[in-house]
């Protein structure tokens, strides 16, 4: 199996002030194509400064991440919301929608910046409400919704583009556990379909739906495991 | 990239829609100022116009030749002092010099007009016939001399209509009437139309016209025969003018046999350079009007980049799920300079429509002419959308500029 993310001895290190954090401390992690992984870990931990490094939204300081390939470490901006656009989806906890537009303009974003045309648009948006299971909820707007189908509409915006990679930020931090579970199951079904995906949350119930477990914490790996056996083991 | 631009607008439109009031507000600067700009400006042209058309009454493209002041002994006397000017002068100017059209002559003097038991001092003008046309006279009643009156300084007379006022009882009939100036009894064969005021505030139609000859030889009186109070000259062209004035420059200078180190023994004006002042004046207004019109632009486009400002703090986890999902700093920065430039140029289409009603309501309430120029519209567009992309470009810049990071976490 290809991996999709080699990450090299990663350093982030931030200066607030006069004191300088490191927030993520020599990482190693690789992740191949395919594998559905919940990263742990308390807060301050490192967890979000790494999902921002994978999902292209933050470099590192130090040490190399490689995307498919490609050396992202060194990017500028632009190059960078080219490789997000093609390549990560993202999912946040508190769902990220544009207020007062459509659900499916919603889905349109990622599509709208590659630059195709309205047609192509509408129809690659529609596509994915239908395979999150809003169709016929297009021309709702967000505060029309409740909050798991707004956050199958982030779904669907993430997964327009068929990335390779789908981040999602605590998915179900602001859901109830009917809500949670349908937004688990989706994802749980993309990954099935092929799709990379990456989980933040510190619920273990939530972490229970991925492949393999890795808790962070002081920016560094504390543990990474396979759970339900799944998947083979990966070297760490 | 033209369906990004065009869904940017219907995305900026969608975005002033929400705001409908904040927008609203925001657009009535513009709308202020783009109005101030043309409303200000016809008048100022309405003004101008208006100096040109009375100017214009002096006579088109009229170059006018006046005796110099004289110097005796030191003492510089008034202008037209010297008695230096003759008919031979402007006979020789049209035979020498083809781009005259016409050339004029005349002598004045403010004297008793009588008529019956009436009476009233007003200018008399001995003139040749060609005078009233070179001078844009016309008449309302009768018509001019001819050159056989000037051959036989006939007793006829031509008076304008504040003449005919003060010495004609309103309904008499003055065409035929005799009148006595210096006791010379004259018949008035033609009344002028009126031309108002000159541009100096005098009553151009307090006047009366008589033959040079008849002037010379029967009613002033004259110490040499053939001298003038002025000679008058017409262009067809008013680009010929500057030529024309030199060459009448030329032509007097030799018949006056001036040395080169002499100075002119008389006096070359137009009527150009007679209405510059005035014409300044209104160019002044209209300066003026524009300045304080622009300022009230300035503050609308304040207005817009104050509202874009907030606009881009309260959008910024927007504009971080845009980058999230791939929108460049260009995206975003176009983003915000199309909403920018939507509110402006939304704003100067309403401002157009008001500055050209409220041009339209001076002139019906005021009466004050006002002239809406296609240029002045299109330049207060211009400016419009000028200001849209100069104001907008700060907060654009500001909003493209945030790190997507923090842009997804600020609350």
């Amino acid at each position: 199996m290809s991996a999709l993310i080699i990450c090299e001895d990663i350093w982030k290190i931030y200066r607030v002030g006069d004191v300088e954090v490191q927030a993520l401390r020599g990482l190693n992690l690789a992740i191949r194509q395919g594998e559905f992984i919940a990263i742990m870990g308390s807060s301050g931990s490192g967890k979000s400064t790494l999902m921002n490094i994978l999902g292209c939204l933050d470099q590192p300081t130090k040490g190399q991440y490689r995307l498919n390939g490609i050396d992202v470490g060194h990017l500028p901006p632009d190059r960078l919301a080219e490789i997000r656009n093609q390549q990560i989806g993202f999912v946040f906890q508190s769902f990220n929608l544009i207020p007062r537009t459509s659900a499916l303009e919603n889905a349109q974003l990622p599509l709208f910046y590659r630059g195709l045309s309205l047609k192509e648009q509408r129809f690659l948006a529609s596509a994915a409400l239908q395979r999150v299971g809003l169709g016929g909820r297009e021309h709702h707007s967000p505060t029309q919704l409740s909050g798991g189908q707004q956050q199958r509409v982030a779904i669907a915006r993430a997964l327009v583009t068929s990335p390779s990679l789908l981040l999602a930020d605590e998915p179900t931090g602001n859901l109830d556990t009917q809500s949670s579970q349908e937004i688990m199951e989706i994802l749980e079904e993309l990954n099935r379909e092929g799709i990379t995906v990456i989980l933040v949350t510190h619920e273990a119930d939530i972490a229970a739906y991925a492949s393999r477990e890795i808790v962070i914490k002081d920016g560094q790996i504390l543990s990474d495991r396979m759970t339900k056996g799944r998947s083979q083991v990966v070297e760490a | 990239m033209p369906t990004f631009v065009w869904l940017t607008v219907m995305t900026a439109l969608r975005v002033l829609g929400r705001n409908r009031l904040r927008a609203g507000l925001t657009l009535l600067g513009i709308v202020i100022g783009v109005g101030a700009v043309i409303a200000m400006v016809s008048i100022g042209e309405g003004a101008k116009q208006a100096v040109q058309k009375q100017i214009a009454t002096m006579g088109t493209n009229v170059i006018m030749v006046w005796p110099a002041a004289t110097s005796v002994g030191g003492v510089r006397g008034a202008q037209g002092g010297a008695v230096t000017l003759t008919v031979a002068d402007a006979v020789d100017l049209k035979k020498k010099i083809p781009l005259l059209s016409d050339t004029a002559w005349m002598k004045r003097d403010i004297l008793q007009v009588v008529n019956g038991h009436r009476n009233g001092n007003s200018p008399v003008n001995g003139v040749s016939p060609s005078y009233l046309s070179i001078r844009d006279w016309t008449f309302s009643k009768g018509g001019s001399f001819t050159q056989a009156d000037m051959d036989s300084a006939a007793l006829v007379a031509l008076l304008g209509q504040s003449v005919v006022d003060e010495l004609f009882d309103p309904g008499e009939e003055p065409l035929g009437a005799i009148i006595r100036i210096r006791n010379v009894p004259l018949r008035v064969i033609g009344v002028l139309s009126p031309k108002g005021q000159s541009t100096y505030g005098q009553d151009q139609d307090d006047v009366v016209f008589i033959p040079f000859t008849t002037a010379e030889r029967k009613v002033f009186g004259t110490p040499f025969l053939g001298s003038v109070g002025g000679l008058y000259a017409a262009t067809d062209q008013a680009e010929d003018m500057p030529e024309a004035v030199e060459l009448i420059r030329e032509v007097m200078r030799s018949r006056h046999r001036l040395q080169t180190d002499q100075p002119d023994d008389f006096t070359i004006r137009t009527q150009v350079e007679l209405g510059k002042v005035q014409e300044d004046t209104s160019q002044t207004l209209t300066v003026m009007l524009m300045a304080i019109a622009s300022v009230s632009l300035l503050v609308g486009g304040i207005g817009i980049m104050n509202i874009l400002l907030v606009s881009v703090t309260e959008r910024t986890r927007e504009i971080g799920v845009r980058m999230a999902v791939g929108a460049k700093r260009a995206h975003i920065l176009i983003q915000f300079l199309i909403e920018a430039m939507t509110l402006s140029v939304v704003g100067g289409c309403i401002g157009i429509l008001l500055g050209v009603l409220s041009a339209r309501l001076t002139t019906v309430i005021a009466g004050w002419p006002t002239i809406i120029s296609g240029d002045t519209v299109a330049t207060a567009f211009g400016f419009s959308i000028a200001v849209g992309l100069f104001f907008g470009l700060y907060p654009a810049n500001k909003a493209a500029r945030l790190n997507p990071i923090d842009a997804l976490r600020y609350e």
